[in-house]
């Protein structure tokens, strides 16, 4: 894993230091609002309806205990004992003082994790694949790239007052789980004649205009990475519409500029731009990829595992849903779910956060992984200490089988805590996980994902869901709009919208009712709700919802 | 003929808690809406927030907010200003746990 060196640590502290001087300015009222929040946003430090939020960078979503520990301390004494992770590889806490804000920044500062850029127009927290290292169906880890992208872009001057945020996510995999065809910048790892490079994406988002990526470039080799993002972010820089915060994206860019003409102007750039790049990066390269050597898998076998998986039905459940493929042989990768039926989704408490740290440390040679599923990952654990684990989860209630499932939900805070939201979000994810835990259906419906974001900001990547919800102000009333056949993988897919929207109350019986259309529908168990949805169109879906309507038209 | 003017209160969020606030008649600040002044003259309204501003040093974020007179002093006519008067639905946390703590 990635070590801060001293120049790093210095960075940071000075940067704390500045920013402690900075909010003692603003309470003793030598600077004013309008001047400080561009430096409180700076440093994630954002207001929301309730409360200040800190949102903290999980770097490609890769920490180690000491890192965790650290969150949770921020939990404990000057938060309200939780944290929530995001879609972002983010955590954020709900209600910081500010005045303590400088003192969690320092605390952070001390395991090496930062605030920095995750807020304001900038290159925010680079996303990555949150099985990269492990996954057995894994060309090459991501995440030294992501590392490296990291440093360029921190303070990086040219990229500081971008149009708009940028999000770059990042996956060596060819089954994505890093959604990068709905960010700014995709890139994906693909081999060409023995050679590994990137497939480039620009112009994804969601949001406002949900939009899937357009390929750039085929094929990107290795060393060209950082003069090539150099490249599109200058193009960006300068073809950006600064005229309208909903046309800035680079989406849009791409949109009214076309992919050939973009393309072509970042290729042009990228010619002037790769001459500057003397070759440091790369050094920089195979410095951070020691850093991410794979550990010494043990060995041994799995007898332990064998025997538990055969006889405690309980266990196998778990197992079934919450462990994928690692590419070490005896070993598997452990999804612990922090959405337990009737929670906030991405919510964990101080005492599992550090649970899960004691976890990491004694099983996963100290490492553990936040998705943008909102769940935390055991990345490297031998078979045999599976049951240890699931016992030590249970007790902790964060055993809950249900990774990939109907109840793991993806939701953003909404009305709840954010001051952009039109309607809750967290209430709706806690009835739909609590009514199908009820109706002990999930596991029969299988892989199944709904995603709740409580504006059109979309932070809740509802587009992209099998069943997206968007909460809605319908004349001061809460309202739900459903869309269906949303994909956030590799075969990225905008979802469509029904119809017309659902009271809070009426919302979580429709998504039952899609589920019944589904189940009624699918010709064998082994056919998901999104295939099912494919073959067989909106149409039975949305006569399950609006009867009504039906009949009108009948 | 002029539309009604729904009358308002003055909220805005606390400098060093970031919690919710109303601003009073006699120009202090209540973490508790129903101690706010309402405002029911349109032309008032407007002076009350610059009066509110004065005290920027204290206090983001000033607004006018819908509200309407209830037997206990102002109420939210919109959900937002209900979830701003009371706290998250998740936990029992914010504006509902402080007044319990009274
Ligand atoms: C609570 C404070 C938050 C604020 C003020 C906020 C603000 C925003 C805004 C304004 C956008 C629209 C960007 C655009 O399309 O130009 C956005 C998008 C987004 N946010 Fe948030 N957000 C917050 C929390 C979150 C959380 C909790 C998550 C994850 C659960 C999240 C993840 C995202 C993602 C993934 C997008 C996707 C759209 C895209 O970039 O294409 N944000 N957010
Ligand atoms: S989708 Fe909207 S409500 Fe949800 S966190 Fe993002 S900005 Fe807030």
């Amino acid at each position: 894993m990635y070590k801060y060196n001293e120049f790093d640590e210095a960075f940071l502290a000075e940067r704390n230091a500045q920013f402690r001087a900075q909010v003692e300015r603003r309470i003793d009222g030598s600077l004013t609002e309008d001047e400080f929040k561009p430096l409180r946003l700076m440093n994630g430090v954002y207001l929301q309806l309730h409360a200040y939020m800190l949102r903290v960078a999980v770097p490609y979503g890769t920490l180690n205990s000491a890192q965790m520990r650290t969150l949770a301390l921020l939990a404990e004494k000057w938060d309200k004992g939780y944290g929530h992770f995001t879609t972002r590889q983010n955590i954020q806490y709900n209600w910081p003082k500010l005045r303590d804000i400088p003192d969690m920044l320092d605390a952070l500062g001390e395991v090496g994790l930062h605030a920095i850029q995750t807020s304001g127009n900038t290159i925010r927290n680079t996303t990555a694949d949150h099985f990269a290292g492990a996954a057995k169906d894994e060309l090459t880890d991501p995440r030294p790239y992501a590392e490296l992208i990291r440093q360029w872009s921190t303070d990086h001057p040219e990229f500081q007052f971008l149009g708009r945020k940028f999000k770059i996510a990042i996956t060596g995999s060819p089954n994505d789980r890093a959604v990068t065809k709905a960010h700014d910048v995709g890139l994906r790892m693909v081999e060409r004649n023995g050679e590994t490079g990137f497939e480039v994406v620009v112009g994804g988002g969601l949001g406002r205009t949900p939009l899937v990526g357009k390929v750039l470039r085929e094929f990107l080799p290795q060393a060209d990475l950082l003069p090539y993002l150099e490249a599109i972010l200058s193009v960006y820089n300068v073809l950006g519409r600064r005229d309208n915060k909903y046309k800035a994206r680079i989406k849009i860019t791409v949109q009214e500029n076309g992919i050939d003409t973009i393309r072509a102007m970042v290729e042009e750039a990228f010619m002037g731009l790769r001459g500057q790049f003397d070759g440091t990066d790369q050094q920089l390269l195979a410095e951070i990829k020691e850093h991410f050597a794979a550990p010494d898998f043990r060995s041994g076998s799995t007898e332990v595992f064998d025997a538990a998986y055969a006889n405690d039905p309980v266990f196998r459940a778990w197992a079934d849903t919450n462990l994928a493929e690692h590419r070490a042989e005896g070993h598997a990768i452990v999804t612990i779910s922090i959405k337990a039926h009737g929670a906030t989704p991405g919510d964990a408490s101080a005492e599992q956060m550090r649970l899960m740290a004691d976890l990491g440390e004694q099983y996963a040679y100290n490492e553990l992984r936040i998705s943008h599923q909102q769940n935390v990952i055991l990345p490297h654990v031998h078979k045999n200490d599976l049951p240890a684990i699931h016992a030590k989860l249970k007790e902790h209630g964060l055993a809950t089988a249900n990774v990939g499932l109907i109840s793991d939900i993806i939701a953003c805070p909404g009305m709840d805590y954010c001051a952009l939201a039109t309607a809750r979000s967290i209430p709706v994810a806690q009835e739909i996980a609590t009514r199908f835990d009820e109706l002990k259906m999930e596991h029969d419906i299988g892989h199944l994902q709904i995603k709740i974001s409580g504006c059109i900001n979309a932070c809740g990547h509802h587009h992209v869901a099998h069943i997206g919800i968007l909460g809605l102000d319908r004349a001061g009333v809460e309202n739900y709009q459903i869309t269906l056949g949303g994909d956030a993988t590799e075969t990225a897919a905008i979802g469509t919208r029904t119809g017309p929207g659902f009271a809070y109350d009426e919302i979580v019986p429709a998504v039952e009712r899609i589920v019944e259309v589904y189940m009624a529908r699918r010709e064998a168990a082994e056919e998901t709700f999104l295939e099912t949805y494919r073959r067989i169109g909106m149409e039975p879906f949305k006569a399950a919802l609006y009867p009504e309507a039906q009949k009108k038209v009948a | 003929m002029a539309r009604p003017f729904t009358p308002k209160v003055i909220t805005a969020n606390d400098l060093l808690e970031g919690d919710v606030i109303y601003f009073t008649a006699g120009n202090t600040w209540t973490r508790n809406l129903s101690e706010a002044e309402l405002i029911t003259d349109e032309a008032d309204a407007q002076l009350r927030l610059l009066e509110a501003e004065k005290q920027n040093i204290r206090i983001v974020g000033a607004y006018l907010a819908d509200a309407k007179a209830g037997p206990n002093g102002p109420e939210p006519t919109h959900f937002r200003e209900d979830f701003r008067r009371t706290g998250p639905s998740n936990y029992f946390h914010g504006k509902q746990e402080a007044e319990a703590n009274v």
